[in-house]
């Protein structure tokens, strides 16, 4: 009995170091969270939130009560009291018809957003639908040696953003293709350099418009016989060729300034030339040419939008300028979702950048 | 015929008005299996001497002989050690080293490319750090891999350029032994370039002063007669050590003075800290 009673007691002991070690190791794991740094790190970003959102809201309602009053003013001058009143009335119950237009509220954004999600999800379920329904003819049409039939519905808001993306990456690539053998190029030599300087200098500031044009002009002549749709291939090389100004710059820099110890180390291993740039030149002007891309990928999706709303290419831009034309009363708030997008996909697509930066590079310390 | 010999060597920067003649009239010969050190102010030009030899620049006037023939270009034959390590900080320790390797033996297989890599790494005690980047050593780490990656290449003259100058005392210290026991093995030529009368004494066979610069040219000699391996707590009471160290200092100094002499100029100093290399 006594030794059973010992042997509990030991046993206890030890699923008490057990769980005080346990204790220990969660400590450690879990650093105490201060209420200065949780003050800094989230309180005051979602007082921020919060008060944007506020100034919005007063500044949309001021905005709409100036409307408002010139819309029932406008009335009384042209048609007497009796439509004043109607106008005043109407606008008081809401009705869509005479709503002003201005600068839409938070809540009106919101519901627009809420809006073009269920009808991405509606356009998705009739693609779904039309998909299995032409699923037996297109096999047939395939056996006869026919195109398949496709959807060609309107595209949802939704499948504009992928085609923004999509315009965006070629648009980078075709930017990383051209911009960085050439930047490297251009930063091996003094000469080439020199020479081909004034030219970065002309064309880098360029507007996107511009280019859009230039490319149209050629993309046009050159396209003239196919009959696919020129649109996406001229705002993606337009989009490439206005961003990879900053990727060409950088990375010939980065080229041109690498320490002047690794090119000692280089001649003192009696490197030869191909080795020389890709065992030593390439890697230290790595953080250059990867600063250099993202200030490109940002340049991109920035002038995608305007490019997509002049080329009529498909995507966020031309979504943007649709809604614009069409006036339609929540029209105003969808161009405010849109915008919201376009800036939350511009961050995310720098994050994912700064990502690929600190893997490739030995310079851990690259920030935003 | 020397070793290495040079022959009334000048270099001079930059042109006409602008030139500053770094290093005039240097005549050094060295033979083979010798252990020299060149002992100099800081400015006074011995980057510049190091650099000539190894044939990363080329003298203006006057010939640098590398075993009778004119250095024209950097060679596997000469190591070097170079000041600020020069280590490629996107290669960690042991690809840092097999870069070297790979170049000075082409032929080799990847597998005795590898056992050579180790082994070096084993010769300077970094084994448990050889997968880690410069950035995660010490300085004397560093310095060590430098020191591996210089000797892996099996060259025939290693030349170091103030190889322990950013060193602490004790790291310094147990870093000279190294090289001296490296040295020893297989007596290289070696050409130390120091600001440490000490260093040089305590490491070198002979002593060479360089004048500082502009203008900068090589002293008398000086040879140590001390029987190796040394001590260094015994060499503080041999009076040889002593009488050298003496005559070599009141050397250095009375240059010194008499450069102080010549020049009345203060110089305004900029507010400027090094650069932390450990950070």
């Amino acid at each position: 009995m006594k030794q059973s009673i010992t042997a509990t007691k030991v046993n206890d002991i030890k699923w008490a170091g057990v769980v005080k070690s346990l204790l220990s190791k969660l400590k450690v794991k879990t650093p105490k969270l201060e209420f200065k740094t949780v003050f800094k790190k989230f309180i005051i970003p979602i007082i921020s939130i919060l008060l944007f959102i506020g100034l919005w809201h007063m500044g949309a309602k001021a905005l709409y009560n100036i409307e408002a009053d010139y819309k029932i003013q406008k009335a009384l001058t042209d048609q007497g009291q009796e439509a004043a009143d109607a106008m005043e009335a109407c606008i008081l119950s809401g009705d869509i018809s005479c709503q002003p237009n201005t600068l839409p509220s938070p809540d009106q954004v919101w519901d627009s957003f809420n809006t073009l999600i269920a009808d991405h999800k509606k356009i998705s379920a009739d693609k779904l639908e039309f998909k299995e329904k032409t699923v037996a003819i297109n096999e047939k049409r395939k056996a006869e040696g026919k195109d398949p039939i496709t959807y060609t519905g309107r595209p949802s808001f939704v499948d504009q953003i992928f085609t923004s993306l999509e315009t965006v990456f070629a648009g980078f690539l075709l930017a990383l293709i051209i911009a960085v053998p050439i930047g490297i190029i251009i930063g091996l030599s003094e000469t080439l350099r020199n020479s081909f300087n004034w030219l970065i200098q002309v064309f880098k500031p360029v507007s996107p418009v511009v280019w859009l044009l230039l490319v149209f002009m050629i993309v046009k002549t050159m396209t003239k016989d196919s009959n696919q749709d020129s649109a996406f291939i001229i705002s993606f090389i337009s989009v490439g060729l206005c961003s990879m100004w900053a990727t060409l710059v950088n990375t010939a820099m980065g080229v041109s300034s690498v320490d002047k110890d690794y090119i000692n180390v280089a001649k003192v291993l009696k490197l030869g030339p191909f080795q020389k740039v890709f065992k030593v030149i390439l890697p230290s002007s790595l953080p250059l040419i990867f600063t250099g891309l993202r200030i490109t990928l940002s340049v991109a999706w920035m002038v995608l939008i305007a490019i997509e709303l002049l080329a009529q290419s498909p995507g966020l831009g031309s979504f943007v300028w649709e809604e614009f034309q069409n006036g339609a009363n929540d029209s105003n708030s969808k161009i405010i979702v849109a915008m919201f997008i376009i800036g939350i996909i511009g961050f995310l697509l720098d994050r994912i950048m700064l990502v690929i930066q600190n893997m490739v590079s030995f310079n851990k310390n690259a920030t935003a | 015929m020397a070793y290495l010999e040079l022959n009334n060597v000048c270099k001079t920067y930059g042109q006409g008005i602008h030139s500053t003649e770094v290093l005039s009239d240097i005549n050094l010969k060295i033979e083979e299996g010798e252990f020299v050190a060149i002992v100099g102010f800081t400015g006074s030009g011995k980057t510049t001497l190091v650099n000539l030899i190894n044939g990363l620049l080329q003298p203006t006037s006057g010939e640098v002989l590398f075993k009778g023939s004119p250095v024209v270009d950097t060679s596997h034959e000469r190591g070097v050690i170079f000041q600020n390590y020069s280590l490629l900080p996107w290669l960690s320790v042991s690809q840092n080293i097999a870069m070297a390797v790979k170049e000075a033996f082409p032929k080799e297989s990847k597998k005795a490319i590898k056992e050579r890599v180790a082994a070096y790494i084993e010769m300077v005690n970094l084994t448990p750090a050889s997968n880690k980047r410069p950035k995660e050593l010490s300085g004397g780490m560093r310095q060590r891999v430098a020191v591996a990656r210089a000797l892996a290449m099996n060259p025939e003259m290693i030349i170091m350029d103030e190889p322990l100058g950013a060193l602490d005392a004790l790291t310094r210290g147990n870093l000279q032994d190294e090289i001296l026991k490296i040295w020893s093995k297989d007596q290289r030529t070696a050409l130390l370039i120091t600001n440490d009368v000490d260093e040089g004494i305590y490491m070198a066979d002979r002593i060479i002063p360089l004048r500082p610069g502009p203008k900068a040219t090589l002293g008398p000699e000086f040879k140590i007669d001390i029987e190796r391996p040394r001590d260094k707590t015994a060499l503080n009471d041999n009076p040889e050590y002593k009488k050298t160290r003496n005559a070599i200092i009141e050397y250095l100094m009375g240059i010194g003075e008499e450069r102080k002499a010549v020049s009345q100029k203060t110089y305004e100093l900029p507010d400027l800290s090094p650069k932390s290399f450990v950070a």
